[in-house]
């Protein structure tokens, strides 16, 4: 069998990254290694270069088990960007809380290198390794402090989830392949339409949903993301946030848009369902909460809410919507946290009513944080309400209450996101002197400003690019 | 087939196998209990696609190649798990999830 190596090219210089990043911090003297962070970041960038410039390169390799699209290339390019902003943004803060850059950076890579090769699966044992490649490297990420037992607590905990949610997700595709005699996601679908199904069938799709769901924290299998979120480094949070939640979603879309377009009366009402008690209990639970990662978290369950009102749709329209949303939704996620984590390294302290005053000390962080939120509230002219627009707009004609339920939701969230503005523009801080961040947390919060303001004026190029992405995966 | 064995036999094996791994994983306290249960249901998984295998695909060995990996895969997470279980007893002498509770569960 031939295989076109170079379809794969951004995953093996991915992985050669991760290798050399590894080997050479075994080999700089142990000073040095808080560079090691730089290293990385050019690396990542241009693996980034690489990503953009095989945008093109359109194929399949090994008879369909790895599929290579400009549908998952937009995703990849997503996790990219999502690694490459958490490697920026977070530098200061991983020398000074994280410790051992050495093993950090290359474990990072190595969590892209799994959302990368999920993202591109043409089957379930593809799906299943790059899922787990993922999911075993954020362990490691989130217990990273192991002289913190906070954090060692969260990486237990997450084990133990997503070792749960694993073996549901297997069962589930196990199930799958016993009702259609494929592993191969395009073979499921010609099965499904050549009129395989049954119990079987229906039972896999359960489980699969309730596997999936759990990694893109949809309610009610949102359980573990508080913890887990508030336990974890805070560059581990925002990577956990943005580009493990993007990767999901892209296999989420390959396995039930895809494979499964045929029993869609079976699935759609039920992931309508999960989608409108994401967005109920995200955003009504993240009212009392007085730690700013925690209500980040549950923002975060809301927001996963959202995004499936895109699959709701299952059109291509509904596909767009959900790749516009991941894309801006990366940038005010990191932002945000990125705002959290310099704070923290600063005052030590994750706590809302510590914030006060946060516009007089820091004003370019405040501005950012304010300026995320309400594009992840979806105030107009931010890019989080075209984001909205289009998500809402594809399921207007079917599913109203979804729409309107959304709608009303994300006014409730406007008041807790502005419960935060209030405390760092109206208070008056207690230690006025003011909090310098450094050159490139500036840089990266610079970045995700920009990004949100410029894509809530002018949305029309990256949306033009995700309609794009989004036809290519409906002509087979 | 000609073994007098049908499929139902070995779903009706694996679906109980499941059901008794996610009835542990979720009731026991102890974190090598839940560990042990999970790996139950990955046992339940293994099962279901190795038959499958044989009265589905024959010739293509799929199901068993897939039972493999899963295999491997969780050699290494029940690693990782045990390397947390001796970090955390370290720190506070106890493998108990109900003792982990500096974090709201």
């Amino acid at each position: 069998m031939n295989i076109d190596f170079s379809l794969i090219t951004t995953e093996i210089v991915l992985a050669i990254l991760g290798l050399a990043t590894f080997t050479l911090g075994l080999i700089i003297p142990s000073n040095a290694r808080k560079n090691l962070g730089n290293f990385a970041l050019l690396g990542l960038i241009i693996v980034l270069g690489i990503a953009v410039y095989s945008w093109p390169h359109q194929g399949e390799i090994l008879g369909g088990m790895y599929i290579v699209d400009n549908f998952s290339s937009f995703f990849k390019i997503v996790s990219l960007l999502a690694a490459i902003l958490v490697t920026l943004g977070f530098r200061r803060y991983v020398v000074s809380n994280v410790g051992n850059y050495l093993e950090y950076y290359s474990t990072m890579i190595f969590a892209t290198l799994g959302m990368i090769v999920m993202i591109s699966a043409g089957d379930f044992i593809t799906l299943y390794l790059g899922l787990e490649l993922m999911t075993i490297s954020f362990i490691v990420l989130v217990a990273f402090r192991s002289f913190d037992v906070k954090s060692l607590e969260a990486g237990i905990k997450y084990l133990l989830l997503a070792g749960m949610s694993s073996a549901v997700l297997l069962y589930g595709l196990s199930l799958v392949y016993g009702a259609t005699g494929t592993i191969l996601f395009t073979g499921v679908a010609q099965s499904i339409s050549a009129g395989s199904g049954g119990l079987l069938l229906i039972v896999g799709l359960v489980m699969l949903i309730a596997g999936l769901g759990f990694k893109i924290s949809a309610a009610p299998f949102h359980m573990w993301s508080p913890d887990v979120y508030e336990g974890a480094p805070t560059s581990v949070t925002a990577f956990l946030a943005t580009g493990s939640k993007a990767a999901s979603f892209a296999i989420v879309i390959r396995i039930f848009v895809g494979s499964f377009s045929g029993i869609q009366e079976h699935w759609v009402m039920l992931v309508a369902v999960l989608a409108a008690l994401s967005m109920l209990i995200g955003n009504l639970v993240a009212i009392p909460q007085t730690n700013i990662k925690r209500m980040l978290a549950y923002s975060s369950v809301a927001q996963a809410g959202y995004i499936m009102v895109g699959i709701v749709a299952a059109s291509q329209a509904g596909v767009k919507g959900v790749m516009f949303y991941s894309f801006i939704y990366v940038f005010a996620t990191v932002g945000a946290f990125t705002v959290v984590a310099s704070v923290y390294n600063k005052i030590k302290s994750d706590e809302i009513a510590d914030y006060s005053g946060l516009s007089q000390r820091a004003p370019l962080a405040a501005t950012t944080l304010l300026v995320c939120m309400l594009s992840m509230a979806g105030i107009p002219l931010l890019a989080g309400f075209v984001g909205k627009f289009y998500l809402f707009m594809a399921i207007a004609d079917g599913y109203m209450w979804l729409v309107l339920l959304g709608l009303i939701m994300s006014m409730v969230s406007v008041y807790y996101y502005l419960r935060v503005a209030l405390v760092m523009f109206r208070d008056d801080p207690e230690d006025p002197t003011p909090l310098r961040m450094g050159t490139s947390v500036n840089v990266t919060l610079l970045i995700a400003l920009v990004v949100t303001v410029f894509l809530g004026v002018y949305p029309g190029p990256l949306s033009d690019i995700a309609n794009t992405a989004a036809q290519s995966f409906f002509i087979p | 087939m000609g073994t007098g064995l049908n499929p139902s036999y070995f779903i009706g094996l694996s679906a109980a196998l499941f059901a008794i791994g996610m009835y542990g994983a979720l009731s026991k306290k102890n974190i090598i209990s839940v560990l042990i249960s999970i790996e139950l249901m990955l046992c339940a998984v293994n099962i279901n696609l190795v038959a499958f295998n044989k009265f589905l695909t024959p010739d293509a060995f799929l199901g068993q190649i897939f039972a493999i990996f899963i295999i491997t895969v969780a050699a290494a997470e029940v690693g990782l798990g045990l390397a947390l279980i001796i970090a955390i007893s370290r720190r506070r002498e106890t493998n108990n999830l109900d003792d982990l509770d500096w974090l709201r569960w």
